[in-house]
């Protein structure tokens, strides 16, 4: 058996970085809600889009992009432990109030249990609790009632277990409506609190 | 007058490394440290990442990273991160994102600057400036 000297072994390394081995890797994963989406590379040697699922480039360290095609599989293999630390994705939740009130709707009530359950699954939480009004009644009115709103939906999630540091309400009164309306309109899809969690 | 030196020395360090906040830890396997300028604390869950931070992993270890606008990075094994940049209007959804992987491997899911700043969205590895397009992919670099 022949033992190689340390020099030599470091000789054949530096030969493998001077031949420009690869250096670095990019590979595009399809987007999660299955929309396109695409990267673009800017090396030295130049510019190369990635816009197919699981497209991937190696990038020598002169800056040479070479293309080639990987697959779930692959990306697993070289990449699961990386993907298996990402973070759960963000969501947002929409709850309805009855009209000129602080009355949550019987739809929204059942909404409301599945959100928690999303709350409580999630490591460092951090929410933010967004009270809507429809143009009914005075601007004023509206931004008091907004806030109310916003933050009987913070009680309820204090209540259900979720920490109030982690909570954070406001209100915008009428001035962010999903449905635009003339002023004094009542609209039911604006008489909301939204909630982001991520 | 070394006194005065000191005070000097602890402003312009506090203006070149004192970040504002850019996401939170939410998960971690192993171990994980945050260099922030002279400090170096533990990566745990809950913890703060700031604008320059440098973010590394341990060997065999990995860890998740939501930035304020719903980004999602994760850093896989002996990886080296650095959040250049990170400006986020949460009432408008615009502003700028610029992190560095140093070493190692890091998985990137977009979030809302990507979609409404995509041009001042980067990340960059030692040979390639990367602009994306709403998207989610994964990085990996030998080194500097």
């Amino acid at each position: 058996m022949k033992i190689y000297s340390g020099k030599i072994i470091a000789n054949v390394l530096m030969l493998g970085l001077l031949a420009g081995c690869a250096q670095d890797k990019v590979v595009l994963l399809p987007n999660a809600d299955g929309s396109r989406s695409a990267v673009v590379l800017k090396t030295a040697a130049g510019e190369q889009v990635l816009d197919q699922a699981y497209e991937g480039a190696s990038i020598s360290s002169s800056g040479k992009v070479t293309a080639s095609q990987q697959t779930a599989e692959s990306v697993q293999t070289r990449y699961g432990q990386t993907l298996a630390a990402q973070p759960k994705r963000p969501a947002s939740y929409m709850v309805y109030f009855s009209s000129g009130n602080n009355e949550i709707t019987t739809e929204s009530a059942a909404a409301i249990e599945q959100m928690k359950t999303d709350m409580k699954s999630r490591s460092a939480p951090q929410i933010t609790v967004i009270g809507h009004t429809d143009r009914v009644g005075s601007v004023e009115a509206n931004d008091a009632l907004s806030l109310k709103r916003a933050q009987l939906m913070r009680d309820m999630l204090i209540a259900g277990g979720i920490p109030e540091a982690q909570i954070d309400a406001s209100g915008s009164g009428e001035r962010e409506p999903l449905v635009s309306t003339e002023d004094e309109v009542a609209e039911p899809m604006n008489r909301r609190v939204e909630i982001n969690v991520r | 007058m070394w006194v005065i030196k000191l005070i000097v020395l602890l402003l312009v360090s506090g203006a070149v490394y004192a970040g504002d906040d850019a996401g939170l830890v939410k998960n971690l396997s192993g171990v994980a440290t945050i260099i922030r300028g002279e400090q170096q604390m533990p990566a745990v869950v809950g913890a703060h990442v700031l604008v320059s931070d440098i973010v590394k992993t341990g060997a065999n270890s990995s860890l998740g990273i939501t930035l304020n606008d719903g980004t999602l990075l994760s850093a896989g094994p002996g990886s080296t991160l650095v959040i250049n940049k990170f400006v986020f209007d949460s009432n408008a959804h615009t502003g700028e994102l610029d992190v560095s992987l140093k070493k190692g491997t890091l998985a990137v899911v977009s979030g809302k600057l990507a979609k409404t700043s995509p041009k001042a969205v980067i990340f960059r590895t030692p040979t390639t400036l990367l602009g994306v397009r709403g998207t989610e992919f994964v990085l990996e670099t030998a080194g500097e």
